[in-house]
């Protein structure tokens, strides 16, 4: 199956995005970067060190978890439900400007249950959302800020993020199912 | 999980470690300025109470109503059943109206999977008679994992009224499930007969239960459902069995008390132990809603009765 991106490949498109990131976003002191579970979270990480190093700001860092958010759940009663874990901003989200982080943007749904979350911890200034690859095929009115990678697929086939903070491997794959 | 949540038994040690993982994230919940979630919504509670309760009720109620879930109490005090109707009947009613979970308190043992056979909606047992109260275990179990990072190879003391106690029962079944050297003590006219065969030793002298222990755990002597003199005097009872500093002083230097309460202060446990240092009982209170929130979010999605 092809590799659409390898390590250097997604660390030079970070690179770019924290400096997009920057750019765009005078008085970077209200930024805040918030990474949604699983691998949103470790994107953030890497966004962070990047402006840090541009910058020299320290950029606060929350993960988010949007299971209890989803759209799906209860729809079909049978089957285990999906694994809840913690949500962890340990800051106050209030006049913020919240860089919300993810790793693909696909149907918009897993980002309009992010949304809510995190209007539920206050009232940001403004969300932008980071994705390091958009796949298309939205089903609400949902468009990124950032996007590493723009990967027309089709809906037969399934984008694959590796990072190596829980991979062991940087790479974007597509996979046919 | 299977449908309805009547005893531990119910629960692989798979299923109980999920639930205490839930319960940490669901903890955050309630740390945060809006304490809720969408999970439940839509979804109708029925907490259906035959005997008194401050806390398990309140944290039921909490519990489902940070995950927004539409809920009504029935105590019985206020309900048909002083009128005469039956468990059976009164659960039937209550059906008929399509709530999606119950959780009953009631008097008898096994009421619960009695409701279980007979209704569609999902049981929560929140304690039935002497037999059981599962989500107090699993709050217990994860205060004990908070605080010692592990349950396998702990030494837990479990000590006062244990024939009366479905606290200990459910603790019992749950410790002993997950590695615990369980060790109970109380008065030989309170001791059920065959416990020895859940797993767990049994020792007279307080002393000696609590020796070299990580968790001592109490319990409450249930005056309401003693029948018979059991031992003499509660003053007596303290001064064989009650949980003194003195005592305390012989488990292990970072201990911790615990209690399901309502507590008897002066009876099984000192006021300066149950507020003292090692005390984590009000810290029991706080993660029994976090535990069932989690519980009610598993059982929401688990498959419906054929």
């Amino acid at each position: 199956m092809p590799v659409v991106m390898d390590a250097v490949r997604i660390a030079q498109t970070l690179t770019r995005i924290a400096h997009e990131i920057v750019e765009r976003n005078r008085g970077i002191e209200e930024l805040a970067l918030v990474g949604i579970r699983t691998r949103g979270v470790p994107i953030a990480k890497r966004l962070a060190a990047a402006i840090g190093e541009i910058d020299g700001h320290e950029i606060p860092t929350g993960i988010l978890d949007i299971t209890l958010y989803r759209d799906d759940l209860m729809r079909h009663a049978v089957g285990p439900q999906p694994l809840v874990r913690r949500t962890e901003i340990p800051f106050s989200i209030d006049d913020k400007r919240i860089l919300l982080v993810d790793d693909v943007l696909y149907t918009g749904r897993t980002i309009r249950a992010a949304l809510d979350a995190l209007i539920d911890f206050g009232r940001p200034k403004a969300i932008q959302l980071v994705v390091l690859v958009d796949r298309g095929h939205r089903e609400l009115p949902i468009k990124a800020d950032y996007v590493g990678k723009n990967l027309p697929t089709s809906l037969s086939q399934s984008v694959q993020v590796r990072l190596s903070e829980i991979d062991g491997r940087d790479e974007v794959e597509i996979q046919e199912s | 999980m299977k449908k309805d949540l009547l005893a531990i038994a119910d629960l692989t040690r798979e299923e109980i470690y999920l639930i205490l993982d839930t319960a940490e994230a669901m903890r955050e919940i309630g740390l945060r300025p809006i304490k809720k979630v969408p999970t439940l919504r839509g979804k109708t509670i029925v907490n259906l109470f035959f005997e008194p309760s401050t806390r398990t009720r309140t944290s039921f109620e909490i519990a489902e109503k940070r995950l927004s879930a539409d809920t009504l109490n029935i105590a019985v005090a206020t309900s048909s059943v002083l009128k005469g109707e039956t468990l059976v009947d009164t659960a039937m009613n209550i059906e008929a109206m399509a709530p999606d979970m119950i959780v009953l308190r009631h008097a008898s043992s096994g009421a619960c999977h009695l409701l279980a056979r007979i209704c569609k909606s999902r049981i929560i047992n929140a304690g039935d008679g002497m037999h059981e109260h599962p989500t107090q275990a699993l709050l217990d179990a994860f205060t004990i994992r908070e605080h010692k990072k592990r349950i396998e190879g702990l030494k837990v003391a479990i000590v006062g009224d244990l024939l009366h106690s479905r606290v200990l029962r459910s603790n019992v079944q749950l410790l002993t499930r997950l590695g615990a050297d369980v060790c109970l003590s109380g008065p030989p006219t309170m001791v059920p007969a065959g416990i020895e065969r859940c797993g767990v030793r049994v020792l007279t002298s307080v002393d000696e239960a609590v020796v070299g222990a990580d968790v001592i755990m109490m319990l409450r002597i249930q005056q309401e459902r003693m029948q018979g003199a059991f031992f003499p005097s509660l003053r007596e009872y303290f001064t064989v069995f009650g949980m003194t500093a003195e005592r305390v002083r012989r488990a292990k230097p970072d201990v911790i008390i615990m209690h399901p309460g309502p507590m008897n202060r002066g009876v099984e446990i000192a006021s300066d132990v149950a507020d003292g240092p090692y005390s984590v009982i009000l810290e029991q209170v706080a993660n029994g809603v976090a535990v069932r929130m989690a519980v009610l979010y598993l059982l929401a999605g688990a498959p419906e009765m054929d």
